[in-house]
């Protein structure tokens, strides 16, 4: 249960795409391009109308597709303003070329996203298969496990976009977070403004003064290292997001970090996971508990970059690991969360905890605490060596058979 | 010193994102490019500026002449590709650019 925490904090009654597009309207910013319908949810929809309705100053581009939205953003964000927008599944799909533009260009560029599958078959439901197919296009990722998340996240990703210098993206699970509606804590919009502050950009392409190039060729001589510095450049936002998450704590008193260690510490099974199944599987860590089963989680709240150190050391001390992957993989191996987690573990030299992938959830496939009751037991399990660790991915409540 | 300009800039001295200061398009010679080039006859051309407005590379040179104003006063082959364009715009009834194979 969401209660006020800052002394000028108001509960309100919000879906997590009201929320998103209230974040949005806060932080103002001088420019959203977008598309906005289907695959979008209301997000920008919903932005649209504080546009028309005079709330806000910012400057809205309706184009012609995704593609054309990203392209707008980036470009606006060159241009020296602070930019965002908004989209979902196919749409984040359609941008694809230009998300890697926007990184490649180092523009901190805002999106809000909600978590819907890709196409085919055509689904718009809770699947995190979209912003996975674009995990390693530059941008930050930052994913939320109810409305109040997401709200703190697009406030917290303004600053850090622009701190490190890389477009960042905030998502929800679709229709799970998106379309629910949740008590969240708002903050005045003066004190929202306070927080983010003004975007002051050391160069812009408006400034005739100081004329530069952007996006020209770069051949064998120069590409390498231009793309050296955007993975050093995400290897480096760890920092800046450690920031802002200590400053948006003293600020309004909600700590973020990496990933939510819950009950983890002495716990001997765990589950990984992102998003909205990490609320889902708190209540099961809860029943697990006074049972006297030692079962805790990890939720990783921030994706990308990838903190490989910290996740090594807060899961060194388990027996099993289940890491739930709301999205799979067509690689013939395992799905993207479990690859990044078991790499994680093995560059550190971890390699005694029994790692398994669990695929769930697609298309919106439900997800409840039974399902999840039998992943712990599976691990329990496990744990004892009374079941063997499966070495292919496993899948939770999809007929095969 | 020339060969510590020519060095190649490492990843942490380039600024971020593929910026590239403007002007640079000076030190290329694209001149070089060139298979044909074009001659300017000085004694024919009316300075109608046509080949000046057309060439892409804003390689037609002009000068200030105190009667005639602007007037062309040449090419500049540094930069000129070869693309024949102020060739085929010159007046027919002028002719005062020709082109020709070029020697190397």
């Amino acid at each position: 249960m969401i209660k006020t925490i800052y002394s000028k904090g108001k509960l309100a009654a919000k879906t997590g795409n009201e929320v998103m597009a209230e974040a949005m309207r806060q932080i103002e910013p001088d420019v959203v391009a977008a598309y906005p319908i289907t695959p979008a949810t209301e997000i920008v929809q919903i932005f649209s109308q504080f546009v028309a309705d005079g709330k806000v100053k910012t400057e809205f581009i309706a184009v012609e597709s995704e593609h054309s939205a990203m392209s707008a953003t980036l470009a606006a964000s060159a241009a020296g303003a602070r930019a965002m927008t908004g989209t979902s599944s196919q749409g984040l799909a359609l941008m694809w070329e230009m998300l890697n533009i926007a990184a490649g260009l180092r523009l901190p560029v805002v999106m809000a996203e909600v978590n819907r599958a890709i196409s085919a078959p055509i689904n718009i439901h809770g699947d995190q298969s979209d912003t996975m197919g674009a995990r390693d296009s530059g941008w930050i990722q930052i994913y939320s496990e109810n409305s109040q998340e997401a709200y703190d996240n697009m406030i917290q990703a303004v600053r850090i976009a622009e701190k490190a210098q890389l477009p960042a993206l905030v998502t929800t699970d679709g229709f799970i977070i998106s379309h629910c509606m949740e008590v969240v804590e708002m903050y005045p919009d003066a004190d929202v403004k306070d927080f983010i502050g003004q975007y002051k950009p050391a160069r812009t392409l408006l400034d005739v003064d100081r004329p530069y190039t952007l996006g020209s060729i770069d051949l064998q001589d120069y590409y390498f290292e231009h793309r050296y510095q955007l993975a050093e450049g995400m290897r480096q936002s760890k920092k800046a997001i450690a920031e802002v998450a200590a400053d948006f704590a003293a600020k309004f008193g909600r700590k973020y970090d990496f990933f939510e260690k819950y009950k983890l510490n002495d716990a001997e099974i765990a589950i990984v996971v992102i998003g909205s199944t990490a609320g889902t599987a708190k209540v099961v860590v809860d029943s697990l508990r006074e049972k006297g089963i030692k079962a805790g989680l990890l939720k990783i709240r921030v994706y990308r970059p990838f903190n490989v150190e910290e996740i090594a050391k807060d899961l060194a001390h388990l027996k099993a690991i289940a890491v739930m992957d709301r999205a799979d993989s067509c690689s013939g191996a395992f799905a993207p969360v479990y690859s990044d987690v078991a790499s994680a573990l093995f560059s550190a030299g971890v390699t005694s905890p029994k790692l398994v992938n669990y695929v769930y959830g697609l298309g919106g496939r439900e997800i409840n605490t039974t399902h999840i009751a039998q992943i712990y037991d599976d691990l329990s399990q496990i744990a004892s060596g009374a079941k063997k660790p499966s070495n292919t991915v496993e899948y939770v409540n999809v007929r095969i058979k | 010193m020339k060969k510590e300009e020519n060095r190649k800039l490492t990843a942490a001295e380039l600024p971020a994102g593929g910026l590239v200061e403007a002007g640079t398009a000076a030190n290329f010679h694209t001149g070089s490019w060139r298979s044909e080039k074009p001659v300017w006859n000085k004694d024919k051309c009316i300075s109608c500026l046509t080949c000046w407005i057309s060439c892409p590379d804003s390689a037609i040179l002009t000068a200030q002449d105190e009667k005639k104003g602007t007037v062309v006063s040449g090419i500049d082959y540094d930069f000129c590709k070869g693309c024949g364009i102020c060739v085929r715009e010159c007046p027919p009834k002028v002719q005062a650019l020709t082109m020709e194979q070029e020697k190397k």
